[in-house]
């Protein structure tokens, strides 16, 4: 099966998140390996997006558009560290 | 670490296409006026959204060409195979024609102005988002780290931007080109047809890893494991190495 990567999800997150989520660090629940959101190997054959860890092939996540909805399924991230820009004093 | 930014909605905006530039037999430049465009940074892209009369929509994602920070957008498409959306913007799309478009999209594969040596490895159409990092630095002032680029293409004919990136001149301003032919060379080429290996980029590349570059690699899939593993087995830091894949196929 082909698949393409991370990169791929970074318009269909941004219609839920206020980030780009593509940037984050994501730790993958089944191995521990932690990387780029970017880094995730996508597969885009199917009526949604399911991106695996490069580690070890787990689900990572899996996001599916709807015409008036989104389903996110984050089953296999267990955090998620987002840069963001530095709190004010 | 990647820049920190909380960003505005993404929307759907309305492009028109204000030119087209045929590029190699199978690629072809469009370029767009979208109304209110941000901006972007050298390695984005955009999603391109086609409604058919009857409702139906289909998007895919193309790599921006153009500069960062440039007043237009430039795609450069390649046609696939029954591809839905490429047929469309590569042989039918004319100046004048609208369709939607979004962006700019994506922080990892993205190059900011540096002194770090750069290498850009790219496959094929893989060319697109490091032409915007090329003509980026171009319009940057002088005094940015040295960009080397490494392009495999299955023949002479298959350059893209052949002319500027011949015309980009070496090695004057700190920026040089290899090309890798996969299946045929031009004539007195000095290496038969074959995919990179170790030693063609060692030849290209000769940074040692202690020099810390920036490498940025996009093409198909599988140029970009192969390519992403010869770097990481000639010792550069894979955590230095970015990648895009845009798959067997575009759409």
């Amino acid at each position: 099966m082909s698949f393409v990567d991370g990169n791929d999800l970074a318009g269909p997150m941004r219609e839920v998140f206020a980030v780009d989520i593509t940037v984050a660090r994501a730790r993958c629940g089944s191995c521990g390996r932690t990387g780029a959101v970017a880094e995730a190997r996508v597969y885009d054959r199917a009526p949604g997006l399911v991106a695996r860890c490069p580690g070890c092939e787990e689900v990572l996540l899996r996001v599916v558009r709807g015409p008036d909805r989104v389903w996110l399924d984050l089953r296999g991230v267990t955090v998620l560290e987002i840069p963001l820009p530095a709190a004010e004093a | 670490m990647a820049r920190a930014a909380v960003l505005g909605r993404l929307t759907w905006r309305v492009a028109t296409v204000t030119a087209v530039r045929p590029e190699t037999a199978t690629t072809r430049t469009l370029v767009l006026d979208v109304p209110d465009w941000p901006g972007h940074e050298a390695g984005q892209h955009v999603d391109v959204r086609l409604t058919a009369e009857d409702g139906y929509t289909t998007q895919r994602s193309y790599s921006i060409a153009s500069a960062a920070d440039s007043s237009t957008v430039e795609l450069t498409v390649q046609r696939v195979v029954d591809g839905e959306v490429s047929s469309y913007l590569v042989d039918v799309a004319e100046p004048g024609d609208r369709f939607e478009l979004r962006g700019p999209i994506g922080g990892y594969f993205v190059w900011r102005p540096s002194v770090k040596p750069v290498l850009l490895v790219a496959g094929g159409s893989g060319i697109v988002p490091l032409m915007s990092m090329i003509r980026t630095r171009k319009a940057h002032p002088p005094g940015l780290g040295p960009f080397k680029l490494i392009y495999s293409v299955r023949s002479p004919a298959d350059i893209i931007y052949a002319d500027e990136i011949r015309h980009t001149r070496a090695p004057d301003d700190g920026y040089e080109r290899n090309y890798v032919f996969t299946r045929e060379t031009p004539p007195g080429w000095p290496d038969p047809p074959g995919r990179l290996d170790a030693a063609k980029l060692a030849r290209a590349a000769p940074w040692l890893p202690r020099n810390e570059p920036e490498y940025f690699v996009c093409g198909p899939t599988g140029f970009v494991e192969a390519a992403a593993d010869l770097l990481v087995a000639a010792g550069h830091a894979p955590e230095r190495i970015k990648t895009e894949r845009f798959g067997p196929t575009g759409g």
